[in-house]
C-alpha cells in the first residue's frame, strides 16, 4: 500500500498517466441532451412602473411639445408592442435646447466645484432609489435581460455619477488650476445598447467640469433618457444644464451641425461617426467618438478552459452582442481547439433565451427589426463564404426580434464575418498556433476597442497587453468596467475616452 | 515511476483542463445561485431534494436511540408519514450500520456509514481497508474520506491505491470519496483531487465531511460538476455527486441542483448521482413546501425535530 517512490510533484497529467487503473476502458458516450430542472416563469414585476402616453422635449427643466409636432412610437422589442409616443425634436427645437444649455451654462460653469457635484451625487442616489423601475423599463424598450439591466446597467450608471461627483471639486489636482476651463454646450448623441449606461458616460464627466448638455437618445430606446430628465427635475439641477432630446439620425446631424455647440461627443457606428468627423471637419468644434468594434478574444493553450469558455460567452453574448467591444472574434489556439470547442458549444446550449423580464433569461430580444435584418444578413454571408454554422436547438418567440446564439467554426480571416462588426449573438471561430500570430490575426482590423487574453501565464498577458492595438486588453476576464478605468478605441473605433482622469480631459479646454 | 505503463492506458483519461481560475468560477456560481427557482419549479425542485438527502448524524454522542429517531425520520420526514417521499439515505459512523441497517431493512432508505478513519483519515491503510471491510456488511453505501496528508504530499499513487483497495473491499456497495476540499488550499487542488478519486474508482465524490470549514460551497461544486462532466466524456463513466456541510436552507439545496441541472443535465438529477448530505436541511425544506401549498409558515414545532 505504502508508496515506496519518494514524493514527487509532477505535474498533474504525467502523474495521471501512470496511475489510471486500466478499468476504464469503455468506450466514450455522450451524456448530453438531457432533461433540466425546469424554471418557472419568474417575471419581474412590472406594475409599479408609469409610463406616460407621450413624451415631449426636455428643455429648460421642463417637458415641453415639439414644435415639429411630430411624434413617434417606441415599441417593446420582444413583443413589437407600443410603450409610448415620443416627441421628434426638428431645427426649431434643438435651437431652443442649444440657447437654453448656453444661457445655463454662464451659471453652472461658475458654482464651485462642489456645489456642482452636490447635484451629481443626488442624481447618483436618485438613479439608485429609482433602480427598479429604470431596470424595468431599460428592458422593456431595449429587449434586453433584467438581469444585466438591474445587475450591470443601472448600478454602474449610479457608479459613473458617484465617481465623477469625487471629481468635480477635485479637477485642481488632476490639471492645472486658472489655465484650464469648461468647452461650453456638449451634444451628445448615444445609442441603443445600454441607453442610461452611455448616458452616464457622457452626462456625469460633462456636468463634473462644469459643461451643460444638450442629449440625443436613439430613437430606439429613449425611455430611460426621458426617466432621467425626471431625475434631473428631482434632483432640482438648475434649468437648461440637461436638456434631453429626442428624434432620429436627421434631429442628430442638426445638433452635430448646430452653431451653438463647442463639443459633440458621440457613441455609435463607424459609418455615423465617419460622417460626423466629415461635417465638424474646419468647424473649430471638439469631437470624441467611440465607434464599432472587432474585439480578438484570444484563448491560449494553458488557459483555464471553463472560466474562459464562460469569458468567451459572456463576451459575445452578453446584451445579445449588441456590445461595440464584444468579443467577436474567437481565435483559440489550435491545441486546445477541439475540448475547448466541445464546452463552449455545450455552454452555448444551456443559454436561456426568451422573455426578457423573466429572470432566468440569459439572451433576451433584438434591438429592432432592422438591426434582426442586419444580423440575418451577416450570417447568411458567413454561410455563403462556406462557414461552418453552429445555433443549439433553440425556441424563439414568434412575435417580437430574435436571433439564436450562433457560432461559426471553419472561419477564415477573409470572411464578412470575420471582418464587420455583427452587433449580435454571432461568434465567429479561428484557430492559432503561435503567440505571434495570434497578435498578427487579432490585430488584423481596422477596429481597435478592445481585447481579451486567456492564459494562466502572467508573463504571456503583459506580452500580449503591449501588442494588441486596442484601447482595453481584459486578461482572464471580459467585459469588466469601472468609471474609474478610461475606455475608448484605436483606428476606426475612434478617439478620445471616457472614464477616468482622461475622460474628465475630453471635457475641458487646457490653457 | 515507470513510463512504460503509460502506453496501456487509456489516452482519453487524461485530464484535459491544466487550471482552474477561482475568480471565474466565483462569477459562474453567483450566476448559478442567483437562479429564480419558483412555484411549481420550485416544489419540484424541493421534492427531489428530498428524495436526495442522506440524513447525516456524526457525533461522537450518537447513541441507538438517537440512530432510530434518525431512521424513523429518514422513512417519514413528516408526522404522520404523509406527503413526503423518504430521503435516499441515513448517514452514520460504522458502529451505528448495523442498528440503522435493522431499522432500515426492506425500506427503499439506504444507510451510508462513513469509514477509513473519518474525518481526519489518519490511520494506517491496513485499518481504513478493516473498517470498510468490516462496514460493508451492514452499509449499502461508503463514504470514505480520502488521505490529504498523501495528497498534499504529493503522494497522489498512494491516495488512488487506498481508494482503490477500499472499492475493492466494499465490492458492489457504493463508494462516496470525500475529498474535504476545505483542506485542499485552492480549486486547482480540488479539480485534481476530484480527478484522482474517480480515476481511482469513486463511484460518488463527496465535498467534505462537515468537521471543517469551509465545507461545501457552490464554487467548490461547480469546480467539482465539471471534474464529472469531463471524466464522463474521457471514459463514459458517470460519477456521482454529493456536496455536504453547511446546507441548512432550501435555497442553498436548490442553488447546488441548479448548478447539477445546468452543468451535467437531467442524468445526474436522481438519488443515483446526486445526494444533498445534511440534517436540519430536511426540516427547512418541509417548512418551505408547506409554505408554498398553504401560502404561510407553520410553526417549527409542527415538523419534528431530528
Amino acid at each position: 500500500m505504502v508508496d515506496t517512490s519518494p514524493p514527487t510533484i509532477s505535474p498533474r497529467r504525467e502523474v495521471i498517466k501512470q496511475e489510471a487503473p486500466a478499468v476504464f476502458g469503455e468506450e466514450p458516450v455522450e451524456p448530453m441532451e438531457l432533461d433540466r430542472l425546469p424554471y418557472a416563469p419568474a417575471l419581474e414585476a412590472t406594475d409599479h412602473v408609469q409610463l406616460q402616453q407621450r413624451y415631449g422635449l426636455f428643455i429648460g427643466g421642463a417637458f415641453t411639445k415639439p414644435k415639429s409636432n411630430s411624434y413617434r412610437s417606441t415599441i417593446n422589442p420582444a413583443t413589437e408592442e407600443p410603450l409610448a409616443e415620443v416627441a421628434e425634436a426638428g431645427s426649431l427645437d434643438v435651437d431652443r435646447a442649444v440657447a437654453v444649455a448656453a444661457s445655463a451654462f454662464s451659471t453652472w460653469s461658475r458654482l464651485p466645484g462642489a456645489h456642482r457635484a452636490r447635484y451629481l451625487f443626488r442624481i447618483a442616489r436618485l438613479i439608485q432609489e429609482r433602480s427598479k423601475e429604470l431596470a424595468v423599463v431599460e428592458t422593456l424598450d431595449g429587449g434586453k435581460p433584467i438581469r444585466e439591466s438591474r445587475d450591470f446597467d443601472i448600478p454602474l450608471a449610479a457608479q459613473h455619477f458617484f465617481y465623477h461627483a469625487g471629481w468635480a471639486d477635485k479637477l485642481d489636482f488632476a490639471f492645472p488650476k486658472g489655465r484650464r476651463g469648461p468647452l461650453g454646450v456638449v451634444a451628445q448623441i448615444i445609442p441603443w445598447n445600454f441607453p442610461l449606461l452611455m448616458l452616464s458616460w457622457k452626462i456625469a464627466p460633462a456636468l463634473a467640469t462644469g459643461n451643460t448638455v444638450v442629449l440625443k437618445p436613439a430613437e430606439t430606446t429613449p425611455l430611460t433618457a426621458l426617466l432621467f430628465a425626471d431625475i434631473c427635475r428631482q434632483a432640482e439641477l438648475p434649468d437648461g444644464v440637461v436638456n434631453i432630446v429626442t428624434g432620429g439620425p436627421k434631429c442628430g446631424s442638426i445638433l452635430v451641425r448646430h452653431p451653438g455647440v463647442r463639443k459633440v461627443a458621440f457613441t455609435g457606428s463607424t459609418a455615423v461617426g465617419k460622417e460626423i468627423q466629415r461635417v465638424l471637419a474646419g468647424s473649430g468644434k471638439h469631437l470624441s467618438l467611440e465607434l464599432g468594434g472587432k474585439a480578438a478574444h484570444v484563448v491560449f493553450d494553458d488557459a483555464p478552459l471553463d472560466q474562459a469558455v464562460e469569458g468567451v460567452v459572456n463576451g459575445i453574448f452578453f446584451n445579445q452582442g449588441h456590445v461595440c467591444c464584444a468579443g467577436s472574434r474567437l481565435l483559440v489556439q489550435e491545441s486546445i481547439a477541439e475540448p475547448f470547442m466541445r464546452r463552449l458549444r455545450r455552454r452555448v446550449g444551456r443559454l436561456r433565451l426568451g422573455d426578457p423580464l423573466d429572470k432566468n433569461t440569459d439572451i433576451g430580444a433584438i434591438n429592432s427589426r432592422e438591426q434582426l435584418q442586419r444580423i440575418s444578413a451577416l450570417v447568411e454571408s458567413g454561410v455563403a463564404e462556406g462557414a461552418h454554422i453552429y445555433q443549439p436547438p433553440c425556441h424563439l418567440p414568434e412575435r417580437g426580434f430574435w436571433f439564436a446564439p450562433t457560432i461559426f467554426t471553419e472561419v477564415s480571416p477573409a470572411h464578412r464575418i470575420a471582418r464587420e462588426e455583427i452587433f449580435g449573438p454571432v461568434l465567429p471561430v479561428m484557430t492559432f498556433r503561435t503567440a505571434a500570430e495570434a497578435v498578427a490575426r487579432g490585430n488584423n482590423t481596422r477596429y481597435g476597442l478592445s481585447a481579451g487574453v486567456w492564459t494562466t501565464k502572467g508573463s504571456r498577458i503583459l506580452w500580449m497587453a503591449e501588442r494588441m492595438r486596442s484601447g482595453v486588453v481584459w486578461a482572464n476576464t471580459y467585459n469588466q468596467f469601472d468609471p474609474a478605468a478610461p475606455f475608448g478605441g484605436f483606428r476606426e473605433s475612434g478617439f478620445g475616452r471616457e472614464g477616468g482622469v482622461q475622460g474628465l480631459a475630453d471635457y475641458l479646454e487646457l490653457k | 515511476m515507470a513510463t512504460s505503463q503509460t502506453a496501456a492506458l487509456p489516452w482519453s483519461s487524461i485530464d484535459p483542463v491544466s487550471s482552474i481560475d477561482a475568480v471565474g468560477v466565483e462569477a459562474r456560481a453567483r450566476l448559478l445561485a442567483g437562479r429564480s427557482v419558483k412555484r411549481s419549479a420550485k416544489l419540484q425542485a424541493l421534492d427531489l431534494a428530498i428524495r436526495c438527502i442522506d440524513l447525516t448524524t456524526l457525533e461522537g454522542s450518537d447513541t441507538f436511540g438517537r440512530v432510530a429517531v434518525l431512521c424513523a425520520k429518514a422513512l417519514h420526514p413528516t408526522p404522520g408519514g404523509l406527503e413526503s417521499p423518504s430521503v435516499a439515505a441515513v448517514c452514520v459512523y460504522s458502529a451505528q450500520a448495523e442498528r440503522a441497517s435493522e431499522l432500515l431493512r426492506g425500506t427503499s432508505v439506504k444507510v451510508a456509514a462513513v469509514a477509513t478513519g473519518f474525518p481526519s483519515g489518519q490511520v494506517s491503510p491496513e485499518i481504513k481497508v478493516a473498517e470498510a471491510t468490516e462496514v460493508s456488511r451492514f452499509a449499502d453505501e461508503i463514504d470514505m474520506v480520502v488521505d490529504r496528508g498523501a495528497f498534499l504530499a504529493g503522494r497522489y499513487r498512494q491516495m488512488q491505491e487506498e481508494i482503490a483497495a477500499v472499492k475493492q473491499a466494499i465490492g458492489p456497495r457504493h463508494l462516496k470519496v470525500i475529498l474535504e476540499t476545505g483542506e485542499l488550499g485552492g480549486m486547482d487542488q480540488v479539480r485534481h483531487a476530484s480527478w484522482l478519486a474517480m480515476e481511482a474508482g469513486a463511484d460518488f465524490i463527496k465535498t467534505s465531511t462537515g468537521k471543517i470549514q469551509p465545507a461545501a460551497t457552490i464554487p467548490v461544486a461547480v469546480v467539482m460538476l465539471e471534474a464529472i462532466r469531463d471524466f464522463a466524456w474521457a471514459t463514459g463513466r458517470l460519477v456521482g455527486f454529493k456536496p455536504a456541510g453547511g446546507i441548512r436552507t432550501s435555497k442553498q439545496a436548490i442553488a447546488y441542483l441548479v448548478a447539477v441541472s445546468e452543468i451535467l443535465g437531467g442524468e445526474w438529477l436522481t438519488p443515483e448521482r446526486f445526494r444533498l448530505g445534511a440534517s436540519s436541511l430536511l426540516n427547512d425544506i418541509l417548512m418551505q413546501i408547506q409554505r408554498e401549498r398553504s401560502g404561510g409558515y407553520q410553526s417549527p414545532d409542527d415538523f419534528t425535530e431530528a
